[in-house]
């Protein structure tokens, strides 16, 4: 393994935000990514909540992967899974018991989060790419910044075309994924940041 | 089809064998399926070291333990980004050079690649271009270009690999592809950090005498 | 028991009606991810078949066994088993396959479409859920296979693998990148919707033709 620096971290962090944000690079998180945007203040709260889930679902794959996944590799999948559904369900009770308004905000998206393939997908590319206990974290965080960047532009550009009339066909989902086409395309500018030329 | 409400003993028992039916389905699969997965890892893994190292007929995994080189155990993980290198011998067995697999960001995702270096030389004999998610038509030339591949097989070390836009002038230049630049500077910054930290540990002579 | 008529309507549904990509917005990350050439796209389909199918049958089979409180933990162990066994055998047969769709065989497991036919169906008998299954397999398969095929032939100038057009020609990249992802499937999307909203328009006929063309 690679000696970990701060530019390492700081490469992770910004690839996984931003050169190859999780939405708009990977496709992950499509099912919140169209369900939720359409309020900027949501938008924001899922993020947060999906980037809590993703650090401790991150922690969570290291320990696995450290300490018991050497001795059958096949149950990855299954633990994976079964830890993430666990996460969610206690996130869901602690936000509930610390902050009503919140549960009563984010309503049915809360275990919809167990179903983001962005958290399973994370779980899973940090074990392919083998990286270590800070990594994984900065790993995560970076992940869920790209996923409430996505969430928070696609909300906005919506919020604004809320009264554009637009044909009957491209109403709903075939609009949303026209803007995160475009979206998609502009975030492909970022390509090569900090890539580091001779 | 209704259901009665299940206690918990029934709810348990249920989640227990539902549990160790689907562990014994992974356990066998997993079993029959290791030897061939296994098997297709280390035939593109000897494929690629047999590409970058021109002549080589066998292999051996080196790591760098305690200030030397040692054959990997057997049964160990394989190598990936910087752990170990592989020697490649020839028919007679006489070592040509060692196969250093590196990794390192690209453009668009990080590239994994392997190269060929002969010790005794001091130069790059080959290089492969393993994971990489470039561009298509632009960055993925740094697979499919020839030109810009051959141009690894003969090439200097010292004092570093270069990338020149115009031409090669010197034999530690490498011509960077038009319209890829930056992964053509991946690729030879992969290099140069991985030389920089393999270089002085690989040795450039066997004991018995050769060329 | 269902007739045989039936049967065909189940299947039908899951490939026009209730496309569970075109319609009912299911499964989209892989939908998008790997139908950069079609052959990707066709594999992904056959893996999500298989799981979809094996799960249907166990699930439904054992239906009455499972008690109602623990039926999504048992589905999810279920699947995870199939989606691991799929990876495996993919590995194992065909490991360039394997490595072009990545980590997405691992993400079928939280594919809605699978989730979503197990919570709709494991109340009815063996051959409804499996027929469901079926057609809705079929159903994501064609719409992965045609996402992919105009990715790739646009994106590529091929189609499975085979050249199409000649050394001259400039391929639309984009198309086989993710904003082109997005632009097809967000294209077909409407298209679908508009080839659906006529339909309706044209089943409803003569009554409220007034309400109809304030609203288009």
């Amino acid at each position: 393994m690679p000696e970990v620096g701060w530019r390492e971290l700081v490469w992770i962090f910004v690839a996984a935000s931003i050169v190859n944000n999780f939405t708009l690079s990977y496709f992950l998180g499509l099912c919140p990514f169209l369900g939720v945007s359409g309020r900027i203040d949501t938008a924001l709260r899922m993020g947060m909540a999906n980037t809590f889930v993703l650090v401790v679902t991150s922690v969570c794959a290291w320990l696995l992967n450290t300490f018991v996944l050497p001795y059958a590799p096949y149950l990855r999948l299954i633990s994976f899974i079964v830890v993430i559904a666990s996460t969610v369900q206690f996130v869901e009770m602690a936000i509930k018991k610390l902050s009503p308004a919140l549960f009563r905000a984010l309503g049915i998206y809360l275990p919809l989060i167990s179903t983001n393939c962005a958290i399973l997908a994370l779980a899973l590319f940090q074990t392919n790419r083998g990286y270590g206990f800070v990594e994984g974290i900065v790993f995560a965080l970076g992940a869920g910044s790209g996923l409430t960047l996505a969430l928070l532009l696609m909300a906005g550009i919506r919020e604004e075309n809320e009264l554009v009339s637009l044909p009957e066909a491209l109403k709903g989902a075939a609009m949303s994924f026209l803007i995160a086409g475009i979206l998609s395309l502009t975030f492909m500018g970022f390509a090569g940041l900090l890539s580091g030329t001779a | 089809m209704t259901q009665r409400e299940a206690g918990p003993a029934r709810m348990m028992s249920t989640l227990g064998i539902a549990g160790f039916c689907s562990g014994l389905a992974l356990v066998g699969v997993y079993l029959i399926t290791q030897p061939r997965i296994a098997r297709n890892q280390a035939e593109a893994l000897e494929a690629a070291i047999f590409r970058v190292l021109p002549g080589a007929r066998s292999r051996e995994a080196l790591v760098f333990q305690r200030g030397e080189l040692v054959p990997v155990q057997a049964g160990a993980a394989d190598a990936s980004g910087g752990e170990a290198v592989y020697a490649g011998y020839d028919e007679a067995g006489r070592r040509i050079g060692f196969a250093i697999p590196a990794e390192g960001p690209g453009f668009q995702d990080t590239i994994e690649l392997i190269y060929g270096y002969d010790p005794a030389r001091r130069r790059i004999v080959g290089m492969q271009v393993l994971e990489s998610r470039e561009t298509p038509g632009l960055g993925d030339k740094i697979i499919k270009d020839q030109d810009f591949v051959s141009s690894f097989s003969d090439l200097g070390v010292t004092p570093e690999v270069v990338v020149v836009r115009r031409g090669r002038s010197r034999d530690n230049e490498v011509d960077a592809i038009s319209g890829a630049t930056i992964s053509s500077n991946a690729v030879v910054k992969i290099i140069n950090d991985s030389n920089a930290r393999w270089l002085e540990r690989l040795p450039a002579a066997e004991t018995e005498p050769e060329r | 028991m269902s007739t045989p008529a039936q049967t065909y309507e189940e299947l039908a549904k899951g490939i026009w009606r209730e496309n569970p990509v075109f319609v009912q917005l299911l499964g989209l990350c892989p939908a998008l991810a790997v139908t950069n050439s079609a052959i990707n796209g066709l594999a992904m389909g056959a893996a999500t078949a298989f799981v979809l199918l094996g799960s249907s049958l166990l699930v439904s089979s054992l239906r009455n066994l499972i008690p109602k409180q623990v039926r999504i933990t048992s589905f999810i162990i279920v699947i995870a088993t199939f989606v691991t066994v799929a990876d495996l055998s993919l590995q194992a047969l065909a490991p360039a396959v394997h490595k072009e769709l990545g980590a997405f065989v691992a993400l079928i497991v939280v594919n809605c479409v699978i989730l979503g036919r197990q919570e709709a169906f494991a109340r009815h008998s063996v051959g409804a859920a499996l027929a469901d299954a079926a057609g809705m397999s079929l159903g994501f398969g064609l719409a992965l296979l045609s996402v992919g095929t105009i990715r790739e032939v646009l994106g590529s100038g091929s189609l499975f693998g085979v050249d199409l057009f000649g050394p001259h020609f400039e391929p639309w990249v984009v198309m086989v990148l993710p904003p082109g992802g997005f632009i097809t499937l967000g294209l077909m999307l409407a298209v679908f919707a508009h080839l659906r909203a006529r339909r309706e328009r044209a089943r409803k006929g003569a009554a409220g033709t007034l309400e109809e063309r304030r609203v288009a």
